[in-house]
């Protein structure tokens, strides 16, 4: 047990829609460097925590703190400026702008000149803006409209945005739902090796069990709004309570194994 | 207590005949997602052809059976309208089919006066609703009371339609979510066109119902559209309940208010807007709009600040501008001058709607703002022109820091809706103040100094700061505030999730739109020397939105080609013609057919394609597409 | 940006092109600004009248041998675009002088515009007072009666029934309001023993006639004031006359005798109103009845208020150019000042005092007539005899 509190720590986070409770009492915590994935069956409550660890939703009770400092009730853009980048489930992005506009606007953000109205923005952090590209592979399309992106390069650009705050957590909603088997590899790949090398925590919610099971180094497990499992894949893989979830469902578990299987 | 009954019922009267018009108008919107600006003239010419019909044929057969021709035959022009116009322009972007049903306003307001002459026309009582009842010592007209009935008639024939047919069903389901009707593989093309003419038959009944109350003439439209706008939206846009019972609110509160308050009748709608806007942003039975899907065919044009080149066409331009004081005459220069305030004032616009996808429908109220804080400044303050045009601007800003920290709250049409009741207060509070604003009689005597006097230097003068009005917000749109701006327009979710407060960057840009029509205003108030409601008036409005929109919404500088155009034109036609509506509604429908992106986009586009199409094999991949004037 | 200066160029030229008129230098020319396409149902029959009065005035050799041109411009209800026209005339067209306007609120733009460029500007029809006495100036003229006397004409006559309790419907701008001040100012000068029981204020073009009437009817007035016009008028009497609003009451209208407002009544057209207005069909004068006979022998039409109001603007200003003799702004100022001239309503003379001309109106009750509304028992007031005194007038304008 050491000092420093954990990157994220979530304690007892509950929230309910008249009645029902759609987040009972979840608790984890996410280290540095570490990547843990949020699984359950539909409506085993995963988007209502995201939401509530992203700001978009508030908890009824309970506690988000990153590095020990609340961010339970602030808003999206004040929990990004403690250095929380994220992903959409589905890819929200400025269309009308370049890629590398896209990437520039964070970095605006990032640098506080939103309210800058005389410089030239095409000019600001141009280069870090390029190096982020790089990083996500997306330096060719850096002058298109990302209107025109196909959507997996939308996942890839939604990455390097999320990137732009240097941020110490990644929040990322189904990072590859939509993409095509290889795309998926490929993102999740690139996005492990960005965490472990710039030593970010990553939370992602994901339907793909090939993904989780090849990328998480943690797993925790989410039914009716409770947190029934965690542990590594290898734990998760033999939990009973999870393998009775999933086979309930009419799935077979150790579809995990074959590739390009989704539960 | 029988007073009160019998001015409910009134209220209730008045209530049907705006419901009948706004439920048209709901349904339009709500399917078609057109703000149809045409609407009020579809009402007007239900009430001239049925003026004829029930003139012609004479008997209860006539009356009645004229009423329903008559809203057939307009549902027809409607029909007709909607495959000719409408459906070339469904993919052009967001509020360009307002410019056109705009134009066709135009037009049929000169061909209603060409058709049935000049004169206001009466037309008779409806057979066996000629009288009144007596009730308790009080009168009610009959006729008020088969409006009553009519209205709840009317709203369950729609509901049953609604509910209880298949068209029905798809509507609603376009209604809620245009992009599914198109997935279940509706004919999308059909079911517009049948919802619009449903629509209009809806507007010209009313107006044909109007034939034993009021007088048929040809400013009826103007009468009943910003009003049957306001009630829609009230009531939440596509909610056929919430129109009839923002109807019954608007009418009821206006019969009982008139007792209190005589003169509120000028201003209760757009105040009872405005509140129920800040307290419910989607109206009273309306539904958060989805977030908006990008239109269908929407090509997205990077934007990039000019090259050297064009930077050096751009000042010769300038330059080539500023020489008209050496070959023009007074006149010449005095319309220069005058567009130039508007380049100022469609630039401004231009800024909060194409950057800041905020396209608002009261922007003339920050221009007038600035035209009166330039009046007092002079008038009571008596301060030197220079110090005038300096402050005076700031009364525009300080209109639209107020007011532009509610608009920013909501977006889309509720957003325009909110902008437009906020500058018909505004503009009412210039009408009825006469002890400080002159009322519709205005200030008089604001003229330029010496040294801006002559119409040369004050040609000058105008051309000055509209360059320096023009590169100042391009500047700014390059700037990472523009940047941050296009963020919040793009995606509000995507800009919050990356730190950018886009309620306060959308409020910035409003107040930096007001004060720039604020400059426009304290110019033109020296122009003309005086200043009147009009220049906060709507038309106003209206005419900042068509500059922009004619220039091309999805440029960075259209609205400076949009404004030259559209005022160059209007007055030149002004001059040359008493039907200049029908002509410069013609115009506009012409361009909105051929140039769907408006002039300079469609020339972009233009430009565009000849160079996709020269070099063979350059990819889109190999440079930066090119864009923008 | 690169397509600005192409699109001025092509503007400006469409400008001159247009510019071109029959004109010629020798030739006499009057600017002329009214709003043709808002308000085509008065301008119309004014227009047909001051075409009347320029073939007339040519037919008999022009003003001092020069043919007399009118250029026409509209305003489109505009004040800012009638000083646009106004600019045309003076700097494009080179015009002598400046007439026309119908709203106030144009009148009062045209005339500020005048007194800024030092142009002669006959207004034709608008009423505020302010034109000849608040806001007057050196270089306007007025012909047609003020809102003080067609206010001063009616309380004559309102003044004499035994009404106490009195209601006002007006429109809800600038006009109405002034229309009811000044009513009410001298009604309860010469009748101290007056009410004022309920005012009614609907926007202009939008009453919401129902509510309204039924409000009055609560206050129980024992007589009414109105001063709402065209559209709104219409749908007042038809509510009213529903409702039965003006049953034993009496009614005080401005304007509503006038046949522009009248007519459209029709069947609906309420009996025994005081109206202000021209009765046209019963006036028996040698001059009046040369001009309808010319007016219905070009126009096979009836005349209205515009027409005699447009016939009679041109002919003035004719008369003001023949007796300066010259285009120069001071000589017509001087030449239009005390200056007299025979009009369809019989003589009137152009103030030097406040600059209003002394044509008068008529004053009468409505009736109807074979499903027509007409006016009856009416009488020529002159307007002369409805100013106030030249004391209380210099008080009211400006020093020039």
């Amino acid at each position: 047990m050491s000092a420093a509190p954990p990157l994220l720590a979530v304690e007892g986070l509950t929230k309910s829609y008249g009645g029902i409770h759609a987040v009972r009492g979840v608790s984890f915590s996410l280290r540095a460097g570490e990547i843990l994935a949020l699984i359950g069956p539909n409506g085993a409550g995963k988007s209502t925590c995201f939401d509530m660890l992203n700001g978009q939703n508030k908890p009824d009770t309970g506690h988000v703190r990153l590095l020990g400092e609340e961010t339970t009730g602030k808003r999206p853009r004040d929990i990004w400026r403690m250095g929380v980048g994220r992903t959409f489930q589905i890819t929200a992005t400025f269309a009308t702008m370049t890629v590398r506009e896209n990437v520039q606007v964070a970095l605006i953000s990032h640098g506080k000149q939103l309210f800058n109205l005389w410089g030239s923005a095409p000019n600001v952090d141009r280069g870090e803006a390029g190096r982020l590209l790089e990083l996500v592979g997306m330096s060719g399309y850096a002058d298109r409209p990302c209107g025109e992106l196909a959507y997996g390069d939308l996942k890839r650009l939604e990455l390097a945005v999320a990137l732009a705050n240097q941020p110490k957590l990644l929040l990322m909603d189904e990072p590859t739902a939509g993409m095509a088997p290889r795309e998926r590899v490929e993102l999740m790949r690139l996005t492990a090796q960005i965490a472990r090398e710039k030593s970010i925590g990553v939370l992602f919610t994901e339907h793909d069990m090939d993904v989780v099971f090849e990328h998480a180094d943690r797993i925790i497990v989410l039914n009716r709004g409770t947190l029934i499992a965690e542990g590594s894949p290898a734990e998760v893989r033999g939990n009973p309570q999870v393998q009775a979830i999933y086979l309930g469902e009419g799935l077979l578990y150790e579809a995990g194994h074959r590739e390009g299987a989704s539960i | 207590m029988a007073f009160y009954v019998v001015q409910f019922l009134t209220g209730l009267a008045s209530a049907a005949s705006l419901f009948l018009v706004a439920s048209g108008l709901s349904i339009i919107f709500g399917v078609t997602r057109i703000v149809n600006f045409a609407h009020g003239a579809f009402y007007m010419i239900g009430a001239y052809i049925a003026f004829t019909l029930t003139e012609r044929f004479s008997g209860a057969f006539g009356f009645w059976g004229g009423v329903l021709v008559a809203a057939l035959a307009v549902a027809l022009i409607g029909v007709l309208v909607e495959m000719v116009l409408l459906r070339r322009i469904y993919h052009a972007p967001e509020l360009f089919q307002l410019l056109g049903t705009f134009g066709l306003t135009l037009m049929v307001e000169d061909l209603v006066v060409l058709i049935w002459g000049p004169d206001d026309l009466v037309g008779r009582r409806a057979p066996g609703f000629k009288g009144a009842v007596d009730f308790f010592g009080q009168n009610i007209p009959s006729y008020d009371l088969f409006l009553i009935a009519l209205g709840p008639v009317v709203l369950g024939i729609l509901w049953l339609l609604f509910q209880r047919t298949r068209w029905g069903v798809l509507v609603r389901a376009a209604t809620q979510d245009r992009d599914m009707v198109a997935a279940l593989g509706v004919n999308q093309k059909w079911l517009f066109t049948s919802v619009f003419a449903v629509g209009v038959f809806l507007a010209a009944l009313g107006g044909a119902l109007q034939i034993p109350r009021d007088a048929v003439h040809h400013a009826m439209d103007l009468r009943i559209i910003v009003e049957v706008f306001v009630v829609v939206v009230i009531g939440g846009l596509g909610s056929i309940i919430g129109a009839f019972v923002a109807a019954v609110l608007v009418s009821e509160l206006n019969a009982f208010g008139i007792l209190i308050f005589p003169k509120i009748s000028i201003i209760l709608v757009f105040l009872v807007m405005a509140v129920v806007l800040i307290v419910r942003p989607w109206g009273l039975f309306g539904k958060p709009e989805a977030p908006a899907r990008k239109t269908p065919g929407l090509t997205v044009n990077p934007w990039r600040p000019l090259t050297s080149n064009e930077r050096l066409a751009a000042l010769a331009a300038l330059v080539i501008a500023a020489t008209l004081p050496l070959f023009a005459g007074n006149y010449a220069l005095t319309v220069g001058s005058e567009i130039a305030i508007f380049v100022i004032f469609a630039v401004s616009l231009h800024f909060l709607m194409s950057v800041g996808g905020l396209a608002s429908f009261g922007h003339a109220a920050y221009f007038g703002l600035g035209a009166y804080g330039v009046a007092f400044l002079a008038k009571m303050a008596g301060l030197p022109m220079i110090v005038c045009l300096l402050l005076g601007p700031l009364l525009g800003c300080m209109g639209a820091a107020v007011f532009g920290f509610f608009a920013v709250q909501l977006s889309g049409v509720y957003f325009a809706m909110l902008t437009l009741a906020f500058a018909q207060i505004v503009w009412s509070i210039a009408f009825q103040w006469v002890s400080v604003t002159g009322g519709d009689n205005g200030i008089l005597s604001i003229w330029p100094e010496k040294w801006a006097a002559s119409p040369s230097h004050f040609y000058w003068l105008a051309l000055g700061v509209a360059a320096l009005v023009t590169i100042a917000l391009r500047i700014a749109v390059f700037s990472p505030f523009g940047y941050a701006l296009r963020a919040t327009r793009d995606s509000v979710l995507r800009s919050e999730a990356v730190g950018i407060n886009a309620k306060r960057i959308q409020w910035t840009a409003f107040v930096i739109a007001g004060t720039t029509a604020g400059i426009g205003g304290a110019l033109f108030a020296y122009l003309k020397g005086s200043v009147f409601p009009d220049n906060l008036g709507i038309s106003l409005s209206v005419d900042a939105l068509v500059m922009v929109l004619l220039g091309g919404v999805e440029t960075v500088s259209g609205g400076v080609i949009g404004a030259i155009v559209y005022k160059a034109l209007n007055i030149w036609l002004v001059s040359q013609t008493d039907l200049s509506k029908l002509v410069l509604g013609g115009f506009i429908v012409l361009i909105v057919v051929v140039f769907p992106k408006g002039i300079v986009g469609m020339l972009e586009l233009l430009a565009q394609r000849r160079r996709k199409s020269s070099p063979p094999g350059s990819s889109l991949l190999a440079k930066p597409i090119e864009s923008t004037e | 940006m690169r397509a600005k200066n192409y699109f001025v160029g092509a503007a400006f030229a469409l400008l001159a092109s247009g510019m071109a008129h029959s004109a010629l230098a020798q030739d006499i020319k009057i600017g002329e600004i009214n709003s043709y396409s808002l308000l085509p149902a008065f301008t119309e029959p004014y227009r047909k009248g001051w075409q009347l009065a320029v073939e007339e005035i040519n037919a008999a050799g022009g003003i001092n041998g020069k043919k007399l041109v009118v250029i026409s411009k509209d305003d489109g209800g505009k004040p800012a675009d009638a000083q646009t026209a106004a600019n045309e005339l003076v700097s494009s067209e080179g015009v002598a002088m400046l007439t026309g306007t119908f709203l106030s609120n144009i009148g009062l733009a045209v005339s500020d515009f005048a007194n800024q460029k030092k142009v002669f500007f006959l207004a034709a029809e608008p009423l505020t007072d302010a034109v000849t006495w608040a806001k007057g100036n050196k270089y306007t003229f007025r012909l047609r009666p003020s809102n003080y006397m067609q206010a001063a004409m009616l309380v004559e006559a309102a003044s004499k029934l035994p009404a106490k309790r009195w209601a006002t419907i007006a429109p809800n701008y600038e006009y109405g309001q002034s229309a009811v001040a000044v009513f009410k100012k001298l009604m309860s000068e010469k009748r101290p023993d007056i009410q004022w029981v309920d005012e009614q204020w609907p926007p202009q073009g939008k009453i919401d006639a129902g509510p309204v009437v039924q409000a009055v009817a609560q206050a129980n007035p024992e007589a009414i004031l109105n001063v709402t016009f065209g559209p709104d008028l219409v749908k007042l009497v038809r509510e009213g006359n529903t409702r039965g609003l003006f049953k034993g009451r009496e009614v005080v209208s401005f304007l509503t005798g006038e046949p522009e407002y009248l007519d459209p009544l029709k069947e609906e057209t309420p009996e025994g109103w005081i109206v202000t207005g021209y009765p046209w069909y019963s006036i028996k004068t040698p001059e009046h009845d040369a001009f309808l006979k010319a007016y219905q022998t070009k126009y096979n039409d009836y005349p209205r208020l515009g027409s005699i109001v447009g016939y009679q603007t041109i002919k003035a200003a004719a008369a003001i150019l023949a007796k300066a003799g010259s285009t120069d702004t001071d000589k017509m100022i001087a030449a239009a000042e005390g200056l007299s001239m025979p009009s369809p309503f019989g003589e009137i003379t152009f103030r030097k005092i406040d600059h209003q001309s002394t044509l008068g109106a008529f004053v009468g009750k409505t009736a109807q007539k074979d499903g027509k509304g007409v006016m009856v028992d009416f009488s020529y007031k002159k307007g002369s005899d409805y100013l106030p005194g030249d004391a209380e007038v210099e008080k009211l304008r400006p020093k020039d």
